[in-house]
């Protein structure tokens, strides 16, 4: 459920951007307060972990279907919520330069996704007030691990379906897009859920001083309830502002009166406003004829549609197309060009 | 010169968990000796070079690198004076490049990055290994990451070379390249290894330990031609001193 | 485990590409982190039916491409091989959006198809960037980078680590499901149960291997922070490349060149 570039707006990823880039900063601080030295490369190879362990698939009985590790909620419990923020990120921002799992300017949306809801919501508010000490009994474990995992990938796949449709480029209806996402997730989180409970309870049996030097001061509540409360109305605002940016963003022309007609019907309220608008830009382009192919060219598609859809649209599109397939010809060339010049063999695939 | 002793007296040491790993261990090594440490699975090799450069710090008894002893203040000069060459070298070789992680000593010293190349350059040509200077460490073979590993270590300019199983997990060929280059250093080396024959090569001098204890010290070829001692001490004759199978014993019985 | 092996071959490849020495690679890493970003951001700030003004952007990888000595056969396969979310998302688009924007002919093209397109075109431009920014740049010196950015030296150096250890692990749960494989001919992915106690004694072993270097980096001296021992330089080569690709993406974001092209050729043949 890696959120990609190619689905969100600017302003979505700009904002989550910061938003991430803020929580991350602040946990380091964190650590650095917290956290002796030791603790550097221990972060950095449980990182590797994680990254090695979702490469390994498993089954998921029932289905015969196999899935692979998130590794947020892990990550939180092991090495308790700063420093397994700061892995969950690093670990995305690898996935995101070398997989292309996301990309890099939907990066903050996966941290924010992956990492925020796990670790500075479920691990302080679900799993340490199920789960309060690490010799706690095994159901309390198992449960604390499994609703921890499971709410916070929920809330993920809700930011998921949330950032699409703020970014406009899905047509996925908001409701839609979430009966979907979230069934999906349910199944997939309850998994995470059992591969969580399973290594933590693996982990406490083998060696539970482990837990306790990871999480240094284990009694007291790392994140206070206030920090969630703060960071949880700093995202909405974010998440506000990004959609007010979205919407007052004048796409122009044919976009904006395609936009406005196909979403037509499923507006609530028709809004007159915007049905004047919209056909004032259709009487604009209107006015611009030489947009598109002469008549006579496009007379027998142009006949079809003259009444329905005035726009001049056609021609400008494919005048657009034409125009944008002899760009690439000419971006193609030019990269030729520069190859003719340059004649080193790139190294073979070792 | 003194400050190339190192010097432990009853030492003892016990994990959390209860395991002894040192039960009073006292030797001298001074200035320029190779010595081997040997011993069986377990019997505190480990746990001992973890005391001589401050990672593990004793619990009774007292260790001596030079003038100083190994305490919490004093670990940082201690360690500029004794290179430990780990058994694993890629827990050894965490940076991104060669170059980079024979430069991570250096510059934990204070080292500018222009100072510092010269440096590296004179490290890597000493184990011949100033090809792989761009490469990550894991593009490296085993014998490769062995050679960079102590290239590391050398950067350091240290006094004294401590080294944990050199030998393990190398081919023939390489653990004989090896062989011959440690056979160039002048420094004083102590070798943890359960390759006896490479013992035999590079150390005059051999300490036996067992279950934490130092069972002999002496010799190398004495304590390899005491059978009674190999055997309790879990270990067997290198097989450069044993009788060749074939030709039934034709064979010198000693290289030395 | 041939998922881990062509995942760690591919990250070594990339890695391999970036060892090169080409005009490119000898850019700043920050010229071409930064340029690469706002390549993206102009990418995705296009409306959703837009796709023709997309095409002129193709130069800046193209470009990276050729000049940075990049096998450009092999990234486009990688870049098709890695089938985003975007696309499964996106596929929805036609079904939802069949309002007719364009005809070809008699064939009647809905604007979801257009908004298909749209994002697999963003899909195209952007992983494609992200990939040639690895290959002439490489992990490490992009990691550099960002400590020169401002990034926290702890998750630069968090990086670095992973980056670093990912290799070694992935070999080690290699073995470890090796091994398990085994001894489980009939099965063909693990279970739930044996893959929580897999993942658990991997986590132990990933512990102490994390302390052996945490002593490996305290024998030579480690105080808390990684000196980088490489240096970067700007050049003017470097605010040339910056600003000049930045200004192109510029023009090309608000002028549509491929639009004016276009309907200059349409004009000739008509």
């Amino acid at each position: 459920m890696h959120m990609a570039d190619a689905l969100i707006s600017p302003a979505v990823g700009g904002a989550f951007w910061a938003a991430s880039a803020g929580l991350i900063g602040y946990s380091c601080k964190k650590i650095k307060s917290e956290l002796s030295d030791s603790k550097v490369p221990l972060m950095g190879v449980v990182g590797a972990f994680v990254f090695s362990a979702q490469m390994i698939n498993f089954t998921i009985p029932g289905t015969g279907s196999s899935g692979h590790l998130g590794g947020g909620m892990i990550l939180a419990i092991l090495l308790g919520p700063w420093a397994g923020f700061i892995v969950m990120a690093s670990i995305l921002t690898v996935q995101a330069l070398f997989f292309a799992d996301g990309g890099i300017l939907a990066l903050g949306c996966n941290i924010f996704n992956m990492g925020f809801w796990t670790c500075f919501v479920m691990y302080p508010l679900v799993y340490k007030k199920i789960v309060r000490q690490h010799h706690s009994s095994q159901s309390k474990l198992f449960w604390g691990s499994m609703i921890a995992a499971v709410v916070g990938l929920q809330l993920g796949a809700f930011n998921v379906v949330l950032q699409t449709v703020l970014s406009g480029i899905s047509e996925l209806p908001f409701a839609g897009f979430l009966a979907a996402m979230q069934p999906i997730h349910l199944g997939i989180g309850i998994v995470e859920g059992f591969i969580t409970a399973g290594v933590v309870a693996f982990v406490v049996k083998a060696q539970p001083q482990l837990l306790e030097i990871t999480i240094p001061q284990a009694d007291k509540s790392p994140v206070s309830i206030k920090l969630v409360a703060a960071s949880l109305l700093i995202a909405a605002v974010i998440t506000g502002g990004a959609l007010s940016w979205f919407a007052s963003g004048h796409p122009d022309g044919l976009e904006w009166s395609m936009f406005k007609t196909s979403g037509a019907e499923e507006l609530d309220t028709p809004d007159n406003a915007v049905y004047d608008k919209s056909s004032g830009l259709q009487e604009m382009t209107a006015f611009l004829p030489d947009y598109g192919f002469k008549e006579s060219e496009v007379a027998v598609a142009a006949e079809e549609t003259a009444e329905s859809w005035p726009a001049v649209s056609v021609g400008t599109t494919v005048s657009g197309l034409v125009g944008g397939l002899l760009t690439l010809a000419l971006a193609f060339g030019i990269g030729f060009l520069l190859k003719f010049k340059r004649k080193i063999p790139s190294p073979a695939v070792s | 010169m003194s400050h190339h002793i190192v010097q432990t007296n009853d030492l003892h040491f016990t994990y959390p968990d209860g395991t002894i790993g040192l039960a009073g261990v006292s030797f001298r090594i001074t200035h320029g000796e190779s010595v081997a440490l040997v011993g069986a699975n377990g019997a505190g090799k480990s746990t001992l070079l973890m005391h001589l450069n401050g990672c593990l710090l004793t619990m009774r008894g007292s260790v001596q690198v030079g003038d100083l002893p190994v305490t919490k203040k004093t670990c940082a000069a201690i360690r500029r004076s004794i290179g430990m060459v780990f058994q694993d070298s890629d827990d050894q070789l965490f940076m991104p490049t060669v170059f980079e992680d024979v430069a991570f000593g250096p510059m934990n010293l204070g080292l500018s990055a222009e100072e510092v190349e010269p440096v590296v350059i004179q490290a890597l040509e000493r184990v011949d290994a100033t090809h792989l200077k761009d490469r990550p460490p894991y593009k490296l073979s085993a014998g490769e990451k062995r050679r960079v590993a102590i290239a590391a270590v050398l950067a350091m300019s240290p006094d004294i070379l401590v080294m944990d199983e050199p030998s393990s997990s190398l081919d023939p060929r390489t653990r004989r390249e090896l062989i011959e280059l440690l056979q160039t250093f002048k420094h004083t080396k102590i070798i943890a290894t359960h390759d006896l024959d490479l013992a035999l090569e590079l150390c005059p001098r051999t300490i036996v330990l067992g279950r934490g204890r130092v069972l002999a010290d002496g010799p190398t070829a004495d304590i390899f031609a005491d059978d009674d001692l190999l055997a309790q001490s879990r270990l067997e004759k290198p097989l450069s001193m044993q009788n060749c199978p074939r030709c039934k014993g034709k064979l010198s019985q000693n290289q030395r | 485990m041939s998922k881990t092996g062509s995942i760690i071959t591919n990250v070594g490849y990339l890695d391999a590409l970036a060892r090169q020495d080409s005009p490119i690679h000898q850019l700043d890493p920050r010229a071409k982190l930064l340029t690469t970003l706002a390549f993206i951001v102009m990418v995705v700030s296009f409306d959703k039916y837009q796709i023709s003004a997309m095409f002129p952007f193709a130069i800046f990888p193209i470009v990276l491409i050729v000049l940075g000595n990049l096998p450009a056969g092999y990234l486009m396969k990688r870049v098709l091989w890695v089938t985003p979310f975007a696309v499964l998302v996106g596929i929805f688009n036609p079904f939802l959006d069949r309002q007719v924007l364009l005809h070809i002919g008699s064939v009647e093209i809905s604007g979801g198809w257009v908004s298909f397109a749209s994002i697999l075109m963003r899909s195209l431009l952007t992983v494609l960037a992200a990939f040639v920014l690895v290959a002439t740049t490489g992990f490490n010196t992009i990691c550099l980078a960002l400590e020169k950015i401002g990034v926290p030296n702890i998750f630069v150096m968090q990086l670095l680590f992973l980056y670093r250890y990912a290799f070694v692990l992935a070999e080690e749960s290699g073995r470890m499901v090796r091994a398990w494989q085994l001894r489980a001919p009939l099965q063909k992915a693990i279970g739930i149960q044996s893959f929580s106690i897999l993942l658990g004694s991997l986590f132990l072993r990933t512990t102490s291997r994390a302390q052996r270097i945490y002593q490996a980096m305290c024998c030579r001296g480690f105080e808390g922070r990684l000196h980088p021992a490489k240096q970067l330089h700007w050049t003017m080569a470097n605010t040339i490349f910056l600003t000049g690709f930045c200004l192109l993406f510029t023009v090309f974001r608000f002028t549509n060149p491929a639009l004016l092209l276009g309907k200059l050729i349409t004009e000739i043949f008509s």
